[in-house]
């Protein structure tokens, strides 16, 4: 009976306490936010009231922001962006890393290097020169700028994770199928790419995220309102000079966290195998 | 292998389609091109526009390694360095640290085990910039919560200056990118963790060893290969980190927090000497160097 209530003593302790202190750490902010975009100003403000609480919430917040801002605009921008860069980088990923799982040619091992060296590069080492060369292509000011530039670290990152589940998939079937008349890339996107689909959607997934928040180069290529990301959007058009909305920005932030939030519990464990197989091979 | 033309009389292009090696290259032609436009010539670009003295709207003019000389000697680049390295050490330590605790916990029987790994995770999933946002609001010198609270619980006497005093300051971005890295680093460690065979453990009781022991020679050492990949990559990272800096603190107060990118980017693009903000970006790349080179002699010996 000691013992029991010894061992039941201790996983309070050496297990829950801890956790819950994480956990508290962790969500906190998060709470923050979300109780902040639904009080009122005068509430907001009040260093009467009690702040972790609404006593009066409210949609004002966010009826001035759709009123006053672009944000839904912003929001659009993020999808186009992030819908269409995942979908190149997925499809070129698709084909460098079946190139490099089951393909011998010379210069494959120089090109797996480089795709991992490429997932290194930190974009704020680049970003100043890249300015240029937006520039000399014309893209400046516009989201196709970053259309074109989110590829360059989403597909080195598409291409490591797919490598490692194409190399899963034994080779015997394309094999069959090649000797029955399909062509070697026929094989691949008929046998080898239906049986990827867990490595497809979580690349796919994980660009998407990347992209949404992206922030260094939405930051330095687009100056006009009309054409910014959530991400930089919030940030820059929310505060202006030194007054801060903070009522319309912790909205404006809950709006644009919750796509992702929402994109990660459908597929949370999707995530978890992907994540640890990414991060096991490195 | 096939042979090119191994299956004489069908056209040219199913031949193609059948080569390896034309597969090969036609398979990887459109990642390598992007790569070549939109990285590899702009580092070359970088290299080039750090060695001359150009600002915005002029070419100027070819001068060497002047601005790397002149950064040497500026005490305002120096601090710069001196914050990244700051920035990165504590960050990186408090990560590890608490990321193999929190992982430990993880790997434990509990109920909901799944939903609250996913809430964990929250912080590294959602944007940066938007709950940034929310840390620089719970900051804010006149309503923070975070001081609501801490005053509230009798922790502190008196509120922190969080954003307004430079001590301060460098504490709040190490907190931010702490909270906002440790989950990355608690699932990495928490995989590895469930690799390791329980047989070890199982072992390692009937020899009578404590479990601070058990961590110490099975856990660790085993861990050693997650930890090593993580740590390579979040320096990196840590090092060229900007957005954190630039919304919590944009550097202040007196340059308190300045690290190299978002030095770069008031050099170069606010105050417009592109010339020598490149040359600070440079600055990341013998970091990014050394990352690569313990990353790939790592990745030969596994």
């Amino acid at each position: 009976m000691r013992r029991k209530r010894f061992r039941t003593l201790k996983r309070i302790v050496g297990l829950y306490l801890p956790l819950a202190a994480f956990l508290l750490f962790a969500l906190f902010p998060f709470y923050w936010m979300l109780i902040s975009s639904f009080k009122p100003n005068p509430e907001l403000y009040s260093l009467k009231a009690n702040r972790l609480w609404i006593a009066h919430p409210t949609l004002d917040q966010f009826r001035d922001l759709f009123a006053k801002t672009a944000v839904l605009q912003w929001l659009f921008n993020s999808f186009f962006v992030s819908l269409l860069t995942s979908v190149i980088s997925m499809g070129f990923g698709i084909m460098a890393g079946y190139a490099l799982a089951r393909l011998k040619f010379p210069g494959a091992q120089g090109f797996g290097l480089a795709t991992f060296i490429t997932y290194l590069v930190p974009t704020t080492l680049i970003f100043i020169p890249l300015v240029r060369v937006v520039q000399s292509m014309g893209l400046s000011n516009s989201i196709w700028s970053l259309v074109v530039t989110y590829p360059t670290f989403l597909i080195p990152f598409c291409t490591w994770m797919l490598i490692a589940y194409f190399k899963s998939i034994p080779k015997d079937m394309e094999e069959c199928a090649m000797i029955d008349g399909c062509s070697r890339i026929g094989a691949m996107v008929r046998i080898v790419l239906p049986m990827a689909i867990p490595g497809v959607i979580f690349s796919g997934m994980f660009s998407f995220t990347l992209s949404w928040n992206e922030f260094v180069y939405a930051l330095t290529f687009i100056s006009s309102t009309a054409h910014k990301t959530m991400s930089v959007a919030v940030p820059t058009e929310l505060i202006r000079g030194d007054a801060y909305f903070w009522g319309e920005l912790m909205a404006a932030s809950l709006l644009g966290s919750v796509p992702v939030a929402l994109l990660y519990s459908f597929f949370m464990d999707y995530f978890v195998s992907g994540l640890t197989a990414g991060a096991l091979k490195g | 292998m096939e042979q090119p033309g191994y299956r004489t009389g069908e056209p040219w292009y199913k031949r193609f389609l059948k080569s390896e090696a034309l597969t090969g290259y036609f398979l990887i032609s459109p990642a390598v091109f992007l790569m070549l436009v939109l990285l590899a010539y702009p580092f070359v670009l970088a290299v080039y526009i750090s060695m001359t003295d150009r600002v915005l709207g002029e070419p100027g003019s070819f001068i060497w390694f002047g601005n790397f000389l002149k950064l040497l000697q500026d005490s305002l680049f120096r601090q710069t360095v001196l914050n990244s390295f700051i920035y990165t050490v504590a960050t990186l330590s408090l990560k590890l640290f608490f990321g193999v605790i929190l992982a430990l916990l993880l790997n434990q029987e509990m109920p909901a085990r799944n939903l609250i790994r996913g809430a964990l995770l929250l912080p590294w999933v959602v944007p940066t910039s938007l709950s940034v946002l929310t840390w620089l609001w719970m900051f804010d010198s006149l309503f923070s919560v975070v001081n609501y609270i801490l005053l509230g619980l009798g922790l502190i006497q008196k509120k922190i200056p969080w954003l307004g005093d430079p001590f301060w300051a460098m504490v709040s971005v190490v907190i931010v990118n702490t909270w906002r890295g440790l989950p990355f680093f608690a699932v990495s460690f928490l995989a590895g963790l469930m690799t390791i065979p329980k047989e070890l453990y199982e072992a390692a009781e009937t020899d009578g060893a404590k479990q601070f022991r058990q961590f110490w020679h099975i856990t660790l050492p085993l861990l050693q290969p997650v930890i090593a990949v993580v740590v390579l990559f979040t320096t990196i990272w840590t090092f060229a980190d900007f957005q954190i800096v630039y919304i919590l603190t944009h550097g202040g107060p007196i340059n308190a927090t300045q690290i190299f990118a978002t030095m770069a980017y008031d050099v170069a693009l606010v105050a417009g000497r592109i010339g020598e903000g490149s040359a600070i970006s440079l600055f990341l790349f013998p970091a990014l160097l050394i990352v690569i080179i313990f990353m790939l002699k790592f990745l030969r010996r596994e």
